[in-house]
C-alpha cells in the first residue's frame, strides 16, 4: 500500500478500477462539449465564423453528441464503481468488460473524427450507414448504433450476472431492471423510414425515455448509494425514496412522452394525454429534493466527502429547476404551441442536462478520487478547499447565465416570430435580427465562458484534492 | 424496532414502483398502435406521397379553431404527374437527403431539431418564395448552393452541401409532403404563400 493521498489503483476494486477508465473518458468528452458548445454559440453571433469549414449542424452535432456519451460513459463508470460493494463480490466478467471499455472508446474516436473530417455523405442508404444518420442526439451512424447495444449488453450482462452470482440489493434490483429498459428503448431509434411522423415518433421513444425516464431511475439509484457513502444514511430509508421515485417517475415520464407528440401528426388525444402526465414529471423531482436535503439534515451535514456531497445537492436542485420547473413552464400545449422549436426548449436543455445530470456524474467523480488516493480526508479544511468550492460556482453560476440568455431569447423568439409574425420564415429572422434575441445569446456566451473557466478548474481540483492530505476519510457509518 | 405503517414500508412502494411502471407501458403499447394506425402515409393526418401532385394549403378550420393542411387541385410538383409508387420513391430520395445532409443540426422539422435556421415544416408554403411559379426552381438553386443567395440581414448563410440537382428536388418533394400533414395547428398562426395568382 502506498502513502494515504496518493493515486493508487490498489485502494479500488475491480470494478472501480474499471469505472475510473470510464470516468476519465467521460471527463475529456465533457470538455469536448464545451468546446463545440462555444464555436456554435459563437456562429451566432459572428456568422462567418468557420462557414464551409465547422458549420454550425456539425458542431451543434458534436455539442449534444458529446454530451450524450460523456454522461453515459459517466452512468456506465457510477454502476462498476458500485456493483461489487452493493453485490459483495468481485465483478462477474470483468475482463470482457475491460475489453468493452476500450472497443467503445475506440468507437466514439473513429464517429467523433468522422464527424468532423467527413461531415456529411450523398443521399443515400450508404451514409446512414457509415457517416451520419442525421438525427438530432442519435446521429451515429447505423455502425455505432450495432457496436453500441453490443457493448451495452455485456455491460449489462457484468451487473446482471454479478448481483446474480452476490446478492441482490433494492439498489441492485432496481439497476439491472432500469438497464433492460435502457436497451430495448435505443433499438428504437435503430431503423430508417420515409415518413417524417413515424420517423419522429419512434425517435422519441429513444429520446424521451431515455432522458425524461430510464436516465431519471439511473440517477435515483446513483443518489441512493451516494446518500449511504457520503452521507452514512439508512440503507432502508434510502432504498423505500427509491421505490417511491421510480414510481413516481414512471408513472408521470412513461406516458408524459405524449407532450412530444403534440405537433408531428399524432392524433388530438395526445394534446391532453401529454399535457396531463408531463405535468405531473416535476414531482418525483420534488421527492428528490426532499429526500437529499432531509437526509443531510438528519445527519447535521455531516459528509465523509463535502464536494460530492455539495454536487448531489446541486442535483437534487437542479434537477427540479433544470427539468422540472424549466420543462413544466412549456409542456403544457396552449403554451408549447408557441413555444416549440425556440430558444425556450434550448434554455430548458441546458438546465436540465447540467442540473439533472452532470451534476451527479461530479459527485462520482469527487467519490472516486477520495477511493483512489487512498480513502482519505475530504470534509472540512480542506488542503486546496478553494478549488472544488469554486469551479462548483463557476459552473452553476455559468449555467444560470446561459439558460438565463437562452430563456430571454426564447421569450422573444415566441412573441415576436410565433405570436405576431405568424412563424414565416421572414418572422424568424425578425426575431433573430431583435436586440434582446442578439443580447440574450452574447450574455450566453459571457456565461459559457464562465462555464469553461469552472470546467478547467474541476478538472485541476479533481486531479489535485486529497494530494498533500494525510487524515483519513471522516467515518460517517455509525449511527443512522 | 416499531411496527412498519404501510406507507412507510419499502415491500408497499417496491410493489407500487413495479404495477405504476407495468401499467403505464401497457398504456403506452395501447396508445402506439393507435397512433400508428393514425399516422402511416395515406391516411387522413398524414396523407399519400401522392399528395405532391396537388396544390397544399393551409387554412383555418372554423370547427377545430387552428389550421389545417388542405389538399387541393391538381398541380404536379415539376409539372409532371407522378404515380404512388414514384412519388414515394421521390419522397424517400428526399428524406434521406435531408439525413445524409444533417439539416436537422440548424434546422427544425415538425419543429424538432436545432435553432439555427428557420422552422421547415411549412418550408413549401412560406412566402420567401415570393410566387407560386418561381417557387419550385428558386427552392432547387437555392437548396443546390446557397452561399450566394439572398437569405436575411443578419448574415446567417446556409452552407454548400454538395447537393445534387436530383438529390435537390427529392428535397423539394420532400418538403412539399411535409407542409401536407395535419401538425393540430403547428405552426399557429401562419401567413401562407399567395397561390392563387
Amino acid at each position: 500500500m502506498t502513502a494515504l493521498g496518493t493515486i493508487d489503483g490498489t485502494n479500488l476494486n475491480g470494478g472501480q478500477k474499471l469505472a475510473v477508465k470510464y470516468f476519465c473518458v467521460a471527463a475529456i468528452l465533457f470538455g469536448a462539449q464545451i468546446a463545440f458548445g462555444l464555436l456554435a454559440g459563437l456562429q451566432y453571433l459572428i456568422p462567418d465564423f468557420l462557414y464551409e469549414v465547422l458549420d454550425f449542424s456539425i458542431n451543434r452535432m458534436v455539442h449534444i453528441n458529446a454530451m450524450v456519451v460523456w454522461m453515459l460513459f459517466g452512468f456506465i463508470g457510477s454502476a462498476y464503481w458500485l456493483m461489487e460493494e452493493e453485490s459483495g463480490i468481485p465483478v462477474v466478467g470483468l475482463k470482457l468488460g475491460n475489453l468493452v471499455f476500450w472497443i467503445f472508446t475506440a468507437a466514439v474516436a473513429v464517429v467523433v473524427a468522422v464527424y468532423l473530417l467527413v461531415q456529411i455523405g450523398p443521399g443515400e442508404h450508404s451514409t446512414l450507414w457509415l457517416i451520419t444518420e442525421g438525427r438530432e442526439y442519435i446521429e451515429a451512424p447505423r455502425w455505432a448504433d450495432i457496436g453500441i447495444v453490443v457493448c451495452l449488453l455485456v455491460f449489462f450482462f457484468n451487473a446482471a450476472a454479478t448481483f446474480n452470482k452476490g446478492k441482490w440489493t433494492g439498489i441492485g434490483g432496481v439497476l439491472v431492471l432500469d438497464l433492460i429498459a435502457l436497451f430495448g428503448i435505443y433499438l428504437a431509434g435503430m431503423f430508417y423510414t420515409t415518413n417524417i411522423s413515424v420517423d419522429q415518433y419512434w425517435w422519441w421513444w429513444v429520446i424521451h425515455l431515455w432522458v425524461e425516464a430510464t436516465w431519471e431511475v439511473l440517477v435515483g439509484v446513483l443518489m441512493a448509494y451516494g446518500l449511504m457513502t457520503v452521507l452514512g444514511a439508512r440503507r432502508k430509508i434510502v432504498e423505500t425514496w427509491l421505490y417511491i421515485e421510480v414510481a413516481l417517475m414512471f408513472g408521470s415520464g412513461i406516458l408524459g412522452l405524449g407532450h412530444h407528440y403534440f405537433w408531428i401528426g399524432t392524433p388530438e388525444y395526445w394534446l391532453s394525454i401529454g399535457g396531463f402526465f408531463s405535468a405531473l414529471e416535476p414531482v418525483p423531482l420534488v421527492a428528490m429534493v426532499v429526500h437529499a436535503v432531509f437526509d443531510s439534515g438528519v445527519h447535521k451535514m455531516r459528509s465523509s466527502n463535502h464536494p460530492a456531497m455539495a454536487w448531489l445537492i446541486a442535483h437534487a436542485f437542479g434537477n427540479f429547476f433544470g427539468a422540472g420547473v424549466w420543462g413544466f413552464m412549456h409542456t403544457l400545449p396552449q403554451i408549447n404551441l408557441y413555444t416549440h422549436g425556440t430558444q425556450w426548449s434550448a434554455s430548458h436543455g441546458h438546465l436540465a442536462f447540467f442540473g439533472a445530470y452532470a451534476t451527479i456524474n461530479i459527485a462520482f467523480f469527487y467519490i472516486a478520487m477520495q477511493k483512489w488516493r487512498g480513502n482519505v480526508w475530504m470534509s472540512g479544511d480542506l488542503v486546496g478547499g478553494w478549488k472544488w468550492k469554486w469551479s462548483m460556482v463557476l459552473l452553476n453560476l455559468g449555467m444560470v447565465g446561459m439558460t438565463m440568455g437562452l430563456l430571454v431569447a426564447g421569450y422573444e423568439q415566441s412573441q415576436i416570430e410565433r405570436a405576431i409574425e405568424g412563424s414565416t420564415w421572414a418572422g424568424y429572422f425578425a426575431a433573430q435580427a431583435h436586440p434582446w434575441f442578439q443580447q440574450g445569446m452574447f450574455w450566453r456566451m459571457i456565461f459559457g465562458g464562465m462555464f469553461a473557466a469552472g470546467y478547467v478548474l474541476l478538472v485541476l481540483d479533481l486531479l489535485t484534492i486529497g494530494r498533500h492530505e494525510t487524515r483519513p476519510a471522516q467515518n460517517v457509518s455509525a449511527g443512522g | 424496532m416499531t411496527t412498519e405503517i404501510w406507507w412507510a414500508s419499502g415491500i408497499f412502494w417496491r410493489k407500487t414502483a413495479i404495477w405504476v411502471t407495468a401499467g403505464s407501458f401497457v398504456v403506452l403499447v395501447f396508445l402506439t398502435f393507435d397512433s400508428m394506425s393514425q399516422i402511416t402515409a395515406g391516411t387522413k393526418r398524414v396523407p399519400a406521397y401522392s399528395a405532391i401532385n396537388h396544390r397544399i394549403e393551409y387554412r383555418f378550420d372554423e370547427a377545430r379553431h387552428v389550421q389545417v393542411p388542405v389538399i387541393g387541385a391538381e398541380e404536379p410538383l415539376f409539372g409532371r404527374k407522378l404515380t404512388e409508387q414514384e412519388a414515394e420513391a421521390l419522397v424517400d430520395k428526399g428524406k434521406l437527403t435531408v439525413q445524409a445532409k444533417n439539416c436537422m443540426s440548424c434546422h427544425t422539422l415538425l419543429g424538432n431539431g436545432a435553432y439555427y435556421a428557420p422552422d421547415l415544416t411549412k418550408a413549401w408554403l412560406d412566402p420567401f418564395w415570393g410566387s407560386r411559379e418561381m417557387r419550385e426552381e428558386l427552392m432547387v438553386e437555392f437548396i443546390k448552393d446557397p452561399s450566394d443567395k439572398l437569405h436575411n440581414g443578419l448574415g446567417r448563410r446556409m452552407p454548400r452541401l454538395g447537393i445534387t440537382d436530383e438529390e435537390a428536388r427529392a428535397v423539394v418533394a420532400f418538403l412539399k409532403w411535409m407542409s401536407t400533414i395535419d401538425t393540430n395547428g403547428f405552426p399557429y398562426n401562419f401567413k401562407p404563400l399567395d397561390q392563387e395568382n
